[in-house]
């Protein structure tokens, strides 16, 4: 069979991306190699990482195991989209300020998860350590932090400085 | 990964027409967390891609007697968030919170994780045989790595286990899975979805070619509400399990006698493992260690592990006795 070409329409960072691309493309290729966005990292392409981590339709999602073709029509917002022109998101200023990395390929995805799991604790989602899933509201301690980020690993091991950012915007 | 048509259904008979018109090779699309991953590793080689992702079947709604039926497009987060999935069946909301990472439960949904397949590294390495995966051409886990792997009800055609945590929350709760086929719709109550490898391991459930499972429908169980989801697993989090319990429990109100159980274990088998012999062995019995130690006793004197595996049958007997005490105290 013959590489299969599709038109797709969708959003990122804000602009309208229009291209044509062979149906295997996954949104992480898409952001990488054709728009030219390279904050989202390849680290494993099977969801096993999740530097590949990015916001669809304001929802955290690993692009690499996401095809280009099936979001038609999405918004997505990538690292790159986070900050508001020199202003930095809080949360990387919070990176920054708690030595949230060494090597920095993981941070990309780290910044894109964290701010979701942020949105997601404040809707009231429970995670796997929640003990009273009835619970109106999440508090985000320690543990219940490390649960929620443990989608995105970090070889460096910066997992004190990650919990202390997050933390640090969860109490804000 | 080999080119490939992609279609994105408007309705289920559209999506059902148009896997129909594709060859044996062509797949539904969910999140694609599992699909897509095995199309680039060449276990899965499909040539059209029907996309249910856009199909009605994304909400989650209650059925009268307290049960609910949730849409098989539903991701997984969402309804592990519900708040009727929470209050009514606390089982299914951890469990679904047990597996994977955030980032993939917002991709998976209700229809893809049951169908999900094995992760048996043999199955998945296409260099390897694999009988699930090359008919006859042999299981290198019987041998070989298969500390993972199952310790009941497998075959001498195959070990694997199913990952699904989801799905061992719905074999314990008894849900009944709704399909629509070339043939029209039926229902299928869990645990009876997946089947055991016998002879014929390339076939995980009781579907066929052109299924389209359209919701999953939980019936009302009011003791639900005292039940719980335990993993074991070889990290803290973001790991498939070695062992898991579902588990729930009717104590009658002195707290002395057992009036009903539901119990399904995962990690074990290549289904969701419903613990029939251990429900019959807890029903009338009191609430206490012993009952409990005897009805873990009942249903895993039907254990066969492997040469490296049969910690798991301690690990599973320890872990049902646990989560019934705690449901028993809560
Ligand atoms: C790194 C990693 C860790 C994971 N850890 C866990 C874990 O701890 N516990 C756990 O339970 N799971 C785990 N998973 C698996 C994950 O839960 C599944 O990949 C996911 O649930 C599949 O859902 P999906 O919608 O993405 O399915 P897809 O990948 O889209 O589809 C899976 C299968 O279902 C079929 N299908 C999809 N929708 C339908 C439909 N409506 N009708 C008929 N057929 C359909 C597809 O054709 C395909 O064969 C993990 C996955 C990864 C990548
Ligand atoms: S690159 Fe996507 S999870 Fe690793
Ligand atoms: S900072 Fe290096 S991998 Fe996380």
């Amino acid at each position: 069979m013959q590489p299969v070409m599709t038109e797709i329409a969708l959003t990122v960072n804000g602009r309208e991306a229009r291209l044509a691309v062979d149906t295997r493309t996954s949104l992480l290729d898409l952001l990488r190699e054709h728009l030219d966005l390279a904050g989202a990292k390849k680290g494993c392409d099977h969801g096993q990482c999740g530097s590949c981590t990015v916001l669809v339709d304001g929802r955290r999602a690993n692009a690499c195991l996401a095809l280009a073709v099936a979001h038609q029509g999405a918004e997505i917002t990538t690292v790159e989209g986070l900050a508001g022109g020199e202003e930095l998101h809080p949360l990387q200023q919070s990176f920054v300020d708690h030595d949230a990395f060494q090597c920095g390929y993981c941070t990309p995805g780290q910044l894109c998860s964290g701010v979701a799991a942020l949105a997601e604790a404040r809707a009231g989602w429970p995670s796997a350590v929640t003990a009273d899933l009835a619970a109106d509201a999440v508090a985000l301690d320690a543990a219940e932090i490390r649960e929620r980020m443990s989608g995105n690993i970090c070889r460096c091991g910066a997992y004190p400085g990650i919990v202390a950012a997050v933390a640090e915007q969860a109490a804000r | 990964m080999r080119p490939f048509a992609y279609e994105a259904a408007a309705d289920a008979d559209g999506a059902v027409a148009a896997l129909a018109r594709g060859t044996a090779a062509a797949r539904y699309l969910g999140g694609g967390t599992n699909l897509v991953d095995l199309m680039r590793l060449g276990v899965e080689q499909p040539e059209l891609l029907v996309d249910v992702t856009r199909l009605a079947h994304g909400a989650i709604e209650p059925l009268d007697g307290g049960g609910l039926r949730i849409g098989a497009e539903v991701r997984n987060s969402d309804c592990a968030a519900d708040r009727a999935v929470r209050e009514r069946f606390p089982v299914l909301a951890q469990a679904l919170l047990a597996g994977a990472s955030g980032q993939l439960r917002n991709l998976a949904t209700t229809a893809g994780n049951l169908l999900q397949r094995t992760r048996c590294a043999y199955f998945q390495d296409v260099s390897k045989p694999c009988n699930k995966r090359a008919v006859g051409s042999g299981c290198p886990a019987i041998e070989g790595d298969h500390r993972n792997l199952a310790i009941l009800g497998h075959s001498e055609a195959c070990v694997a286990t199913h990952p699904s945590d989801m799905a061992v929350a719905l074999a314990a709760l008894g849900a009944r899975v709704v399909v629509r086929g070339p043939g029209g719709e039926r229902t299928i109550a869990m645990p009876g979805l997946h089947r055991l490898p016998g002879d014929e391991p390339e076939r995980d459930t009781v579907l066929e070619h052109g299924d389209l499972i359209t919701a999953v429908e939980v019936p009302g169980l009011p003791w639900a509400t005292r039940s719980r989801y335990r993993k074991v697993r070889d990290r803290a989090s973001f790991a498939f399990a070695v062992v898991s319990v579902a588990a729930a429990l009717d104590v009658d109100e002195a707290g002395g006698t057992v009036r009903d159980a539901r119990l399904a274990l995962g990690g074990v088998a290549h289904v969701p493992w419903r613990a029939l012999a251990a429900e019959d062995a807890l029903r009338g019995a009191p609430a206490t260690r012993e009952s409990f130690e005897a009805a873990a006793e009942a249903e895993l004197a039907a254990a066969e592990p492997l040469r490296d595996n049969a910690f798991k049958v301690s690990l599973a007997h320890n872990l049902i006795v646990r989560t019934l005490l705690e449901l028993a105290g809560a």
